[in-house]
């Protein structure tokens, strides 16, 4: 019988070593994949803003990329977006963090068993079917009791707020779950009701998660295309803060409705309307890169106090 | 709760305290969870009730056309079936071996961290910002051509591979250490300790994440719009590089058309069908979990 | 297989019969020169009459800034039971694992000092650790089966190994020497999971045992089972020693006393406080603190 030996095997070390660096390397694809995005979205904006200055982009408050006179200024689609994610945040925001307060105190676990993946479908359904829904169905509904346009910020936030639901809900309960049971224990202890311990001692001690999963919610609809894209419209507009009538239930335009409109035209080419693509898709990674980092931060210091 | 019962119908001598607040704030939280629910339910019973009538066998097998009785999903159907094979061949490698990177080869370092936070961002990145990735790296720099099926494919595949990932690397986590520590006791190598112990063990997990993942990658549509994928083709794709659509991208132009046979008739078969497809790629990767629980 | 056996029982008589073997007489001196290492008998006035196959000197591990283990220097005698006892977070569990390497998989542990095995350190850079595991089996504190067959399981070390010629007769071999196979010989195709948690341990132990290793490590392999199922293990272990070494963890001081031939006791920080023939140790120990560690005044 011939013994293994004890020095290391030349052949078995260097499988070893190929297959760590094979697996090394799809890790790696991930920080190339961001290199990537950030490459392609800099090269041609940076191209775009050979001709536009930024300080025209940014301050802008007229967006036309193709039709005459050409515009971009792309605070008309910031505000689009703004309104967009002040809407479904009035939706998502208060159901989400009340249903994660039911699902970690009140549900019983058989209950918990089937809403949770329930409220999961509403994530799981493709954005291009809210939107038709919300095109549809929502407008004309809606459309009997408000002087909604055809195409309206309304239908599309509440549209964008049911699908971010389960984001809000799912952290925010994992974080409500993660609060000890000794604080709510130390509370009913004092005779406190459950409405009580739910409201003064479960959220407050869960809070970070919450936010966190309200800042990811909220980059997540500021991303959200589809819905807003067949259900909000394409004008783009300043839209005026103090007339939340106006703000709702007008077509208005986002920044991803924008990037849609162009990318469907038949611009494709290098003229400063494609290249505007970039730029706005440059201005909305931005803005979501920043809220996921700054949510993964808030996340990770409840993540500290309860480990 | 079976304490709150039993206080209110037993007079114990201490009285009442009022629960007013307390139950309305349970029924508040209660229709909160349900709201969401019970509209989508409203809303797919109404696209089930239009669909009816259209959804049916000529338009499983024609292809799209102006008049709306005669338009069909095929091209599409074909379209987004291609695309979600691609992906699958490309995400399902190089996710696995990511998570297998992270779980089973790196240490706690820098690095590490990085990447995972790196990947948690991923995830978080606008699908219509993948779209531009593709339209720059794919159509752009690699020129596989706008709107391939090979462009498409990848792009999406960029998109899904952090869920992939994230969802193989819990998988993955989730095999006790003792498996690893038997298999080392052995004399395995790491790589023996892999591939014997830890994969077919986490394999049943990572099959179902990565079947999820490709349940979103089937309805995603910006980024395909973005590498300018045809929103209506009229024939199927025949080779990797031709041009392709997608169901949920044919449902994007159908429902611009203005006539209510479109509105409330093909788009709304559309729909359906394309939750009909996702639900039973989701239904696979239920039914892979539960079997596999039920064995351990 | 059957060679391995038969030589193995004539060595075990070489060895009662005559203290100090000539090296190359047994298959284990020929495993010793395989790896370039001269076996040799060697002159302990603790183990006169045994050959020593594991030595440690001023052995010290750390898990990141804790000192896990504090400078252990002991001799393991070949073909006998040596038992490791303690209180919990001793480090007998730590030395063990120090023996085959187990403590290279966690990143934070970091060992100084030497472990010889068959006068080879095993810290040395040139050894690798998965070819140290080949020679030394392992069993666990719990049952730790594949989620496999009975069959597959046993024949898991041997197929990492490449020893898998004559797979069926090693395998049934290994369930025979666990005192399994009586047991499993209908249901080999049948899950290691399926098995009561006794035979798992029988299984794991079978499993051990079927690359034919050199020094069997056990982690308090009963702590998890019943009375009944542990006595089984216990009479096992014995019948091992007839072939391998066998180190085992216990915290089960009358195991300890029943079933070793040598007993080291650790106590808390690490440290080896006393290690001697079990009947000496457990009759009339040198120190006090183990004294009142085994009459069970602390610990």
């Amino acid at each position: 019988m011939s013994q293994p030996d004890f020095s290391h095997d030349g052949i078995r070390t260097a499988r070893g070593t190929a297959f760590r660096y094979l697996f090394m390397l799809c890790a790696l694809l991930s920080i190339l994949t961001t290199v990537a995005i950030v490459a392609t979205l800099l090269i041609d904006a940076v191209d775009f803003f050979a001709t536009v200055s930024p300080i025209e982009f940014l301050t802008g408050t007229r967006w036309s990329p193709t039709n005459d006179p050409v515009a971009f200024g792309v605070l008309p689609l910031i505000s689009g977006t703004l309104i967009i994610t002040l809407g479904s945040a009035l939706v998502a925001l208060p159901i989400g963090l009340l249903t994660a307060i039911y699902l970690s105190e009140y549900a019983s676990e058989r209950r918990r068993a089937y809403l949770k993946p329930a409220l999961e479908v509403l994530a799981g359904v493709p954005t291009v079917v809210y939107g038709y829904f919300a095109l549809v169905y929502v407008t004309p509904a809606l459309d009997t009791i408000l002087p909604l346009s055809t195409f309206n910020a309304l239908s599309a936030s509440i549209m964008v707020g049911i699908m971010i639901i389960p984001m809000v809900s799912s952290i925010s309960e994992d974080a409500m779950s993660a609060v000890p049971d000794s604080l709510r224990q130390a509370s009913y202890g004092l005779g406190a009701t459950k409405f009580t311990v739910s409201t003064s001692v479960v959220v407050p001690a869960a809070l970070s998660g919450i936010i966190s999963s309200f800042i990811l919610a909220l980059s997540r609809a500021i991303g959200e295309t589809m819905i807003v894209a067949i259900a909000a419209g394409q004008t783009p507009r300043m839209v005026d803060l103090t007339d939340p009538a106006g703000m709702f239930l007008d077509s208005i335009q986002p920044m991803t409705s924008a990037m849609v409109q162009i990318g469907t035209g038949d611009i494709v080419g290098q003229g400063a309307a494609y290249k505007s693509l970039f730029a706005v898709g440059l201005t909305l990674f931005v803005i979501t890169f920043v809220m996921n980092l700054v949510s993964e931060l808030v996340a990770s210091r409840y993540r500290e106090v309860y480990r | 709760m079976a304490a709150d019962t039993q206080e209110a119908s037993v007079d114990s001598g201490f009285g009442q305290i009022s629960r007013t607040k307390d139950v309305a704030f349970r029924l508040l939280a209660l229709a909160a969870t349900l709201i969401g629910i019970v509209s989508l339910a409203a809303l797919l019973l109404n696209v089930a009730v239009d669909a009816v009538g259209w959804l049916d066998w000529s338009f499983l097998t024609n292809p799209p056309h102006p008049n709306p009785n005669n338009a069909g999903f095929l091209p599409a159907i074909v379209g987004s079936i291609a695309i979600m094979i691609m992906i699958a061949l490309v995400t399902f490698p190089l996710g696995v071996g990511a998570a297998i990177y992270l779980e089973e080869y790196a240490s706690d370092g820098y690095l590490t961290r990085f990447i995972q936070l790196n990947i948690a961002n991923l995830a978080g990145v606008p699908s219509v910002v993948y779209g531009l990735l593709g339209l720059g790296l794919f159509v752009g720099l690699f020129n596989i051509g706008y709107g391939s099926v090979l462009a498409a494919a990848f792009t999406v595949a960029l998109l899904i591979l952090p869920i992939v990932i994230i969802s193989a690397q819990e998988a993955i986590r989730s095999v006790p250490d003792s498996q690893r520590q038997a298999s080392y006791g052995m004399g395995a190598t790491k790589w023996q300790t892999i591939r014997n112990v830890v994969l077919p063990r986490a394999m049943p997990g990572i099959m179902t994440g990565t079947i999820l993942a490709l349940g979103r990658a089937i309805g995603e549509t910006a980024p395909l719009i973005m590498i300018a994928a045809p929103t209506t083709v009229f024939g199927v794709p025949n080779s990797l590089l031709s041009k392709v659509s997608a169901m949920p991208l044919q449902i994007y132009n159908w429902a611009s058309y203005p006539q209510t046979e479109f509105q409330y008739g093909v788009v709304a078969a559309g729909v359906v069908t394309l939750l009909v497809i996702l639900l039973t790629i989701n239904s696979v990767a239920i039914i892979i979990r539960n079997r596999y629980q039920q064995r351990t | 297989m059957t060679n391995k056996q038969m030589t193995s029982s004539e060595t075990e008589q070489t060895d009662d019969q005559q203290p100090n073997p000539t090296p190359g007489t047994d298959s284990l001196a020929d495993r010793g020169t395989d790896i370039g290492v001269e076996t040799s008998s060697r002159d302990d006035p603790a183990t006169v009459t045994d050959r020593t196959i594991i030595e440690s000197r001023d052995l010290d591990v750390y898990y990141g800034d804790d000192q896990a283990l504090n400078g252990i220097s002991m001799e393991i005698p070949e073909q006998q039971v040596t038992a490791l006892i303690g209180p919990s977070g001793c480090g007998k569990s730590t030395f063990l694992r120090s023996i085959n390497r187990m403590n290279d998989l966690i990143d934070i542990a970091r060992v100084d000092g030497e472990l010889f095995f068959r006068e080879k350190n095993v810290y040395d850079d040139d050894v690798d650790p998965v070819a140290l595991r080949r020679r030394i089996g392992m069993v666990f504190q719990s049952p730790n089966p594949f989620p496999k067959s009975i069959y597959d399981n046993v024949a898991y070390g041997l197929r990492v190994q490449g020893q898998d010629d004559n797979l069926d007769e090693k395998v049934h071999t290994a369930l025979e020497r666990a005192a399994l196979l009586d047991e499993v010989e209908d249901q080999l195709d049948s899950s290691g999971l399926d098995l009561s948690g006794g035979q798992q341990q029988r299984l794991c132990i079978a499993r051990a045992i079927a690359p034919d290793p050199e020094v069997i490590l056990m982690d308090e392999p009963a702590s998890a089972l019943d009375p009944v199922a542990t006595s089984k293990i216990e009479d096992l272990i014995e019948d091992l020693a007839e072939e391998y070494t066998v180190i085992i963890v216990t915290h089960n001081m009358q195991q300890a006393a029943r079933i070793s031939d040598k007993t080291a006791v650790f106590l808390t920080g690490g440290n080896l406080v006393e290690f001697d023939d079990t009947t000496k140790i457990f009759e009339n120990p040198e120190s006090d603190r183990v004294e009142d560690y085994i009459t069970g005044k602390f610990g």
